[in-house]
């Protein structure tokens, strides 16, 4: 696949993150009466904005391609298992080689 | 009971997940070309991500609701669904089932049961399995329609319907990739919104100490030793010592053995996101790393039931307290709910409320694509229209998804009308699931078992717990829905769950023996065509190539050495 699942979660994180940081700085100290005096949107938006960016960073850097059958012992072994039994034509990238 | 009000900030955090949701879905729209991408993502998922797919696609409205409810009604012995029932049973799919699910390239389980048996132990289980998701996701709809209800003021049919939409549009663009992709984003959403509640509610209660005090009283006053909400083992001696009613036995077995290794090593709404993965090794894994977080999923799912409990029982309780019912008892299923509308500011009250949109989606997504698979591959190619062309059975798929999804909303209408057919549907699927694992564990151990066999046990093993249930009724209960049917009461136990249980070991009893005695009499299908289906005709998965922490043997021995831990710390 070409789209790597680390980015999309990166983005909405952090968007996330932000929204509650932001919300936690501006909001009254009142609405916090509920969550025993904790401004939680400011203190967990931050984990929240970290997590984010840390799975944005990882999911730019990209290391989820997919990868020829051939280059792993396990690959190699799966094709020839295939092989054998006749199975390896089904799929649609069977024969493109 | 009021209910909660959203503000703006809460509604935008609500639209940027269903924004991402449906991008998602979008994007993948160009890389879904073949029936294989939509239904097993190509094969190409990374063990991670199908790991935690794996885990999420169970994590429906069922599980957040349901083992929060269970937590608040038995304590922490409810953890005895993850600690003994689920964890080491998805230890035993990874290490000794997946090389058979995987290896035999098999699309879907019931397909696997065609190569290993015949055509109408396929058929059966196809059929069976694709009512099932389709009642199970109409009533996962059903239960969060009537939850916002009751919550936000929503109206029924608009968010069942929108919700509904919503599901269908990523799985109608993007296949199982985008479901196993939604899913592992709504696994992140539901561990940030459920962390802070737990972390509030511990607080309020005073910790685990203020935990465990309160438990104590509350467990006195309903006749049982202090310890029995917070103990998991200590009074399972006896049914009549814990609020779960059932004993050690009953627990192991039926729980442990036959219930939770049946769903989880059978039930294809999982398995599929193991048989989506990128390599065999990948295929072993995704069970064993679905495992480290489910078993620390106690600590979101049950503590939240515990906390509430206790919370409801300090004396002169001026917070948060379970609403009762109309007769007196408590109502269970609000805890979560009710919690997060009581501790959240605006803003953590949006992610709160994603989160758990997220499971409802994601189990409703996980029933969706099983359902749309196997009526594809299984009962679609197989009965109705052989050989036609990839694109046929693509665009069949994504009719299919349709398809499923507007049963899924009949049913959940037909819910709201008929409360006691639901209960009788899953009654049914129950009696049909019991057995399953005794055929499975027969089909891959033993080479002499016979189509014949499995066929014949599977119906035995249904028929089996059909007739357990209509000669036992748990205490307390009139005869009906609740069993005894027959007209004739032979035991009664101490608790509907202990009287589930014994139908599902009678269940299994019955198909092991039956598939054996009959296999015995029957013809085997010759070796050759066994191989890569069954243990003995299959070379060993070998894993030395890979560096320690990548071998299913020893993340397995990890895993089950953690869950022991847990156990013990608890005990």
């Amino acid at each position: 696949m070409n789209l790597d699942i680390r980015l999309p979660i990166g983005m909405l994180f952090t968007l996330l993150g932000l929204l509650l940081t932001g919300y936690g700085l501006t909001s009254d100290a009142s609405v916090y009466q509920r969550s025993l005096g904790h401004n939680l949107n400011l203190s967990w938006g931050l984990v929240v904005l970290v997590f984010g960016a840390v799975f944005l960073f990882y999911g730019r850097r990209g290391t989820a391609a997919v990868r020829s059958a051939d280059e792993s012992p396990e690959g190699r072994a799966t094709e020839a298992r295939e092989h054998r039994t006749g199975l390896e034509s089904e799929g649609p990238g069977a024969g493109v080689h | 009971m009021t209910t909660i009000q959203l503000r703006p900030i809460d509604y935008v955090i609500l639209g940027l997940y269903f924004a991402f949701v449906l991008g998602i879905g979008f994007a993948l729209r160009r890389h879904t070309r073949s029936s294989t991408d939509f239904f097993l993502s190509g094969r190409s998922i990374p063990a991670w991500v199908a790991g935690l797919a794996f885990l999420s696609a169970n994590l429906g409205a069922q599980e957040v609701i349901g083992m929060a409810a269970s937590g608040a009604k038995y304590g922490i012995a409810t953890s005895h669904f993850y600690w003994v029932g689920a964890i080491p049973a998805m230890v035993f799919v990874g290490v000794f089932m997946m090389p058979f699910y995987y290896g035999s390239r098999a699309r879907s389980v019931p397909e696997y049961l065609k190569l290993r048996f015949d055509e109408k132990t396929r058929g059966l289980n196809a059929v069976t399995f694709a009512c099932m998701t389709v009642v199970s996701s109409g009533i996962s709809m059903y239960a969060m329609g009537l939850l916002l209800g009751v919550l936000l003021g929503w109206d029924f049919s608009f968010s069942v319907l929108v919700s509904a939409c919503i599901v269908l549009a990523y799985i109608f663009l993007g296949g199982l990739t985008s479901a196993i992709y939604n899913e592992v984003l709504q696994f992140f959403l539901i561990v940030a919104g459920f962390v802070p509640l737990v972390y509030l509610g511990m607080q309020d209660v005073g910790g685990w100490h203020g935990l465990t005090t309160r438990l104590a009283v509350a467990a006195t006053k309903a006749g049982y030793a202090p310890g029995a909400y917070t103990h998991s083992w200590r009074h399972m001696g006896a049914a009549a010592d814990n609020p779960m009613g059932v004993e050690w036995f009953g627990l192991a077995m039926g729980l442990g053995f036959v219930l939770s290794f049946g769903y989880w090593t059978t039930d294809f709404l999982v398995v599929q996101r193991a048989m989506a993965a990128d390599s065999m090794s990948a295929a072993r894994r995704t069970p064993l790393i679905a495992a480290f977080p489910k078993m620390l999923f106690p600590a979101l799912v049950i503590l939240p039931g515990m906390i509430a409990l206790a919370l409801t029982t300090r004396s002169g309780a001026t917070g948060f307290t379970l609403p009762a019912k109309p007769d007196g008892s408590l109502n269970y299923d609000l805890t979560i709910p009710l919690m997060l509308g009581h501790y959240f500011p605006p803003g953590l009250l949006g992610l709160g409320l994603t989160a758990l949109m997220a499971s409802f989606m994601s189990g409703m997504a996980g029933n969706v694509t099983a359902f749309n698979t196997v009526w594809t591959y299984d009962i679609y190619q197989a009965y109705i229209r052989k050989g036609a062309s990839d694109e046929h059975y693509l665009w069949m798929g994504r009719m299919s998804t349709v398809f499923g999804i507007v049963l899924s909303v009949a049913t959940a209408y037909a819910t709201t009308q008929f409360n006691n057919i639901m209960d009788m549907l899953q009654l049914v699927f129950a009696f049909v699931n019991a057995p399953l694992f005794a055929t499975f564990l027969l089909g891959m151990f033993w080479r002499r078992t016979t189509g014949h066999g499995a066929f014949t046990g599977l119906l035995t093993g249904t028929l089996a717990a059909a007739v357990h249930h209509g000669l036992t009724l748990p205490r307390g209960s009139g005869v009906g829905i609740k069993g005894g049917w027959l007209g004739h009461v032979a035991t009664t136990y101490p608790s509907e769950m202990a009287q589930n249980f014994w139908t599902a070991i009678w269940a299994w009893t019955a198909c092991f023996v039956v598939t054996i005695a009959v296999s015995l009499v029957t013809k085997p299908r010759p070796e050759a065509e066994l191989r890569g289906l069954v243990y003995s005709l299959t070379e060993r998965a070998r894993s030395e190539g890979e560096p320690w922490y990548r071998r299913p043997g020893v993340l397995a021995v990890v895993v089950l050495a953690m869950t022991l831990a847990l156990n013990l710390i608890f005990f």
